[in-house]
């Protein structure tokens, strides 16, 4: 071995190390890119929300000025009023999808394409999603202001109202966020030890008794994904409220995310250091929620390890 | 079986969920088949108010409107030219963490995966100042490139957990023999643990690329015109341009929504595997 290595020295040390060293030149690449476009953003973004700055010109330090500007301004207060109204809202695509995929889940003839069906919102974009919305809702002669002018008398254009325009929008996110969940929770009933409900069965548990007994416990993996996907989709909703409203009607619809874009790529000049002061309370909010999941994680898999 | 199979119930049961099967469905889907209809609907129909009614006539030429008077077919090709590229990168630098955190054990190896699962979790609001200011500062402000770059540097954190978390379930006895036989890590690496990530690979493309066809946030912050522009936000500039003119806008939708449609329809069951991952232990 010593003999026949002599004349390719670097090569036997790669062999000897090969195994040490693989992992890190294999993860170069990936980590490069991710700490270059997403960790280090994150950083940045704390900094700037200490200047004001309009993207060209030299940044000015403020300190914590655009913070207390966010205290007076009464627009970031309906962005986090409404951000709290879809998280809230929107964990009904929870129940609602565990309530679609019991619904689903037999074994007829076509059921599968029936679940495919009903899957298809989530497929489509939430752009698309927004127009299709929008045209349901349309006054005079929206499929959904129809129903409602058949309902009570008068139409309602839930776009134009400030009271309502938010529920509207939420409403058009909850439709793919529903098929969303159907779908962890029929991969979920799908993995549901039939024995287990076989037993409960002739202990004469069922309906409502054996979900919440026997099924919910075991649908644990699945309810946590959805909760995840479901916060998550929540405060990052951005695409629904620039294509159905623009943040209209007098800025009634915006949530954070959207004024936070508003704000830095203003139309009446850039404010990049307030949009950043924005999405710094943005992202703390959802830091929240991102630890206790994290935390979950790590928990699990300390337990796997 | 839950809830207990229809097949065990009385026949009146079983009719019933027949028949309520097709009605929830199209209660379900009522917003999009309205689109549909008015889609071929001629702008007469709509003039003349009829909304709700079967359309006079199929105007098909409203989808061949909308290619020959308007950008969308520009848009869709964009949208092409930045989602296909993005699947490819991210692919490839996937493989290779999901390689490195899921075979070795190293120090700081469970460091780097949650700093990759938690970078995913970021509301994109937090970026969008400085990856838009280092992507004018690079030159690649409003190109092709700009876009791609970003996507496959974000995507590369869900296809990672991804990966990785599939490579953990591969027996290790395979490498462990390989490794035995004097197999090179990155021969085993291409020979051995490649072939058999063919699902996930599968699972992940479909996946990412609908998530980039649908992407319209980082559209609308990385490019502002025409010639690079993704359909999505392509839409949101035709919705203003086509203002009232229902048929012409759901045509446009219709168009737009069709590429990751058929990708679903294609590949449903890779596309659920990879969208389900973690929902069942």
């Amino acid at each position: 071995m010593s003999v026949a290595s002599t004349g390719t020295p670097r090569r036997t040390w790669w062999r000897e190390n090969q195994q040490r060293l693989t992992p890190y030149l294999f993860l170069v690449p990936g980590v490069l890119f991710f700490m270059v476009y997403v960790i280090i953003p994150v950083f940045q973004s704390f900094w700037l929300s200490g200047f004001d700055w309009d993207g060209l010109g030299p940044k000015e330090w403020v300190g914590l000025g655009n913070y207390t500007e966010l205290f007076d301004d009464e627009a970031f207060y309906t962005s986090l009023k409404n951000n709290v109204i879809w998280l809230v809202l929107y964990m009904l695509a929870v129940p609602a999808g565990l309530g679609i995929a019991i619904f689903l889940n037999q074994t007829v003839r076509g059921i599968r394409i029936y679940k495919s069906l009903f899957f298809f919102p989530f497929v489509i974009s939430q752009v698309v999603v927004g127009l299709i919305f929008s045209w349901f809702y349309a006054p005079n002669f929206g499929l959904f202001y129809r129903l409602i002018e058949w309902a009570t008398g008068h139409g309602v254009a839930i776009l134009a109202d400030p009271n309502l325009v938010t529920y509207g929008i939420i409403l058009a996110g909850l439709w793919p966020q529903i098929a969303y969940c159907m779908i962890l929770f029929l991969t979920g009933l799908n993995a549901v030890d039939p024995e287990q409900v076989e037993a409960a069965r002739l202990d004469a548990a069922k309906g409502w008794k054996m979900l919440w007994y026997v099924i919910l416990p075991q649908l644990r993996p699945a309810t946590f994904m959805a909760v995840v996907v479901t916060v998550i989709g929540a405060l990052r909703s951005f695409d629904l409220v620039s294509i159905m409203t623009d943040g209209g009607p007098f800025g009634s619809s915006r949530v954070l995310s959207f004024y936070m874009y508003e704000q830095a790529l203003s139309e009446y000049g850039y404010r990049m250091g307030y949009g950043a002061a924005i999405a710094v309370i943005l992202f703390l909010i959802m830091m929240v929620f991102i630890s206790g999941f994290i935390w979950k994680m790590v928990d699990d898999e300390r337990k796997g390890l | 079986m839950f809830p207990r199979p229809v097949e065990q119930a009385s026949p009146a049961v079983r009719i019933g969920y027949q028949l309520a099967l097709p009605v929830a469905l199209i209660v379900w889907l009522l917003p999009l088949i309205g689109v549909a209809i008015t889609s071929v609907k001629p702008a007469s129909d709509l003039a003349s108010g009829n909304y709700f009614g079967p359309p006079s006539s199929l105007a098909f030429s409203n989808y061949s409107d909308i290619f020959q008077n308007s950008l969308i077919g520009q848009y869709i090709f964009n949208s092409f030219k930045v989602t296909i590229p993005t699947v490819i990168g991210t692919l490839t630098l996937s493989c290779l963490t999901g390689f490195a955190l899921g075979i070795y054990r190293f120090r700081g190896n469970l460091w780097i995966f949650f700093m990759f699962v938690a970078g995913n979790f970021v509301p994109f609001q937090i970026l969008m100042v400085p990856v838009r200011n280092m992507t004018v500062n690079m030159g690649l402000y409003n190109t092709t490139l700009g876009l791609v770059l970003f996507h496959v540097a974000f995507q590369t954190g869900f296809c990672t957990l991804f990966m990785r978390n599939f490579i953990r379930m591969l027996p290790r006895e395979l490498i462990e023999a390989a490794r035995v036989e004097g197999v090179s890590e990155v021969r085993i690496f291409w020979y051995v643990v490649l072939p058999l990530m063919r699902p996930a690979i599968a699972a992940l493309s479909v996946l990412i690329f609908t998530f980039i066809w649908n992407d319209y946030f980082w559209a609308t912050v990385l490019t502002t015109s025409s010639s690079t522009q993704p359909v999505t936000a392509g839409l949101y500039s035709l919705n203003g341009q086509w203002i009232a003119q229902w048929q012409l806008v759901s045509a446009g939708a219709i168009v737009a929504a069709l590429p990751p449609v058929a990708m679903f329809f294609l590949m449903q069951r890779h596309f659920i595997a990879g969208l389900t991952l973690g929902a069942v232990k």
